[in-house]
């Protein structure tokens, strides 16, 4: 299931909903993604960032993440997989983004939540201005980001 | 066509949206934007770096060299920075 909202969400509640009722599932693995308020890669090197505005393109991040939770539902046998991830402006602490799966197995749960994650980083239409003491910036991307997407393109 | 720009596109560009009718032989998206630069100082500005830009047609991923049709919603952006 795909949620693409400005509203927050509890992850406690998101959980506990996920895979009641189905018996199958004797894994779940959940990815929370935050807001840092810090630049950079070394908190308190650089400038605080106060938060942040999360740019999408609306149809088409839902058709992208649609099309990531399909490639992982075909790579492993997995019962349930939520992507949550909101859009907007959010403060610095706030929830960005929950990927839940649920697999008969820890180990379909821990891989397919990780792969979610990273190809939701690098092909999901979303875009960070980050609001700093120093003002505003855009977010460039992560070499390291597509390092971390590639390690799961079939060989 | 439908012409979209995302994030620090849309600023440089001056617009997030333009319905535009590109002259005969604009025919992949490589050439349309060779075309969209001589639109004003800013369109020239967001496509002077083509590697910080990525393009989708109709709501997919694509190489500068696919194909554009009259009606297609085309949209260009930075790589993404989501997650």
């Amino acid at each position: 299931m795909i949620r693409v909202q400005a509203d927050d969400f509890d992850p406690g509640a998101e959980l506990a909903a996920f895979s009641a009722g189905n018996g199958k599932v004797g894994g779940v693995c959940m990815f929370l993604g935050l807001v840092r308020d810090y630049l950079g890669d070394e908190p308190g090197a650089a400038a605080n960032v106060r938060g942040m505005t999360l740019e999408h393109y609306p149809g088409m991040t839902e058709r992208q993440l649609a099309a990531i939770e399909a490639e992982a539902r075909d790579r492993w046998p997995l019962h349930e997989v939520l992507i949550i991830h909101r859009y907007g402006r959010l403060e610095a602490g706030a929830r960005i983004v929950l990927v839940a799966t649920a697999s008969s197995h820890r180990e379909a749960a821990f891989q397919s939540c990780h792969f979610l994650m990273d190809w939701l980083k690098t092909k999901a239409p979303f875009w960070k201005i980050e609001h700093t003491d120093g003002g505003d910036q855009w977010v460039a991307a992560k070499d390291q980001d597509d390092c971390a997407a590639d390690r799961w393109n079939k060989k | 066509m439908n012409i979209l720009y995302f994030a620090w596109l849309r600023g440089t560009v001056g617009q997030g949206e333009e319905r535009v009718t590109p002259p005969a032989g604009i025919t992949t998206v490589g050439s349309l934007v060779a075309w969209l630069k001589t639109r004003s100082d800013g369109h020239a500005l967001a496509f002077a770096d083509l590697t910080v830009v990525r393009v989708a047609v109709n709501q997919d991923y694509v190489g500068w060299d696919h194909p554009i049709a009259t009606g297609d919603e085309i949209a260009f952006f930075p790589p993404v920075t989501g997650g």
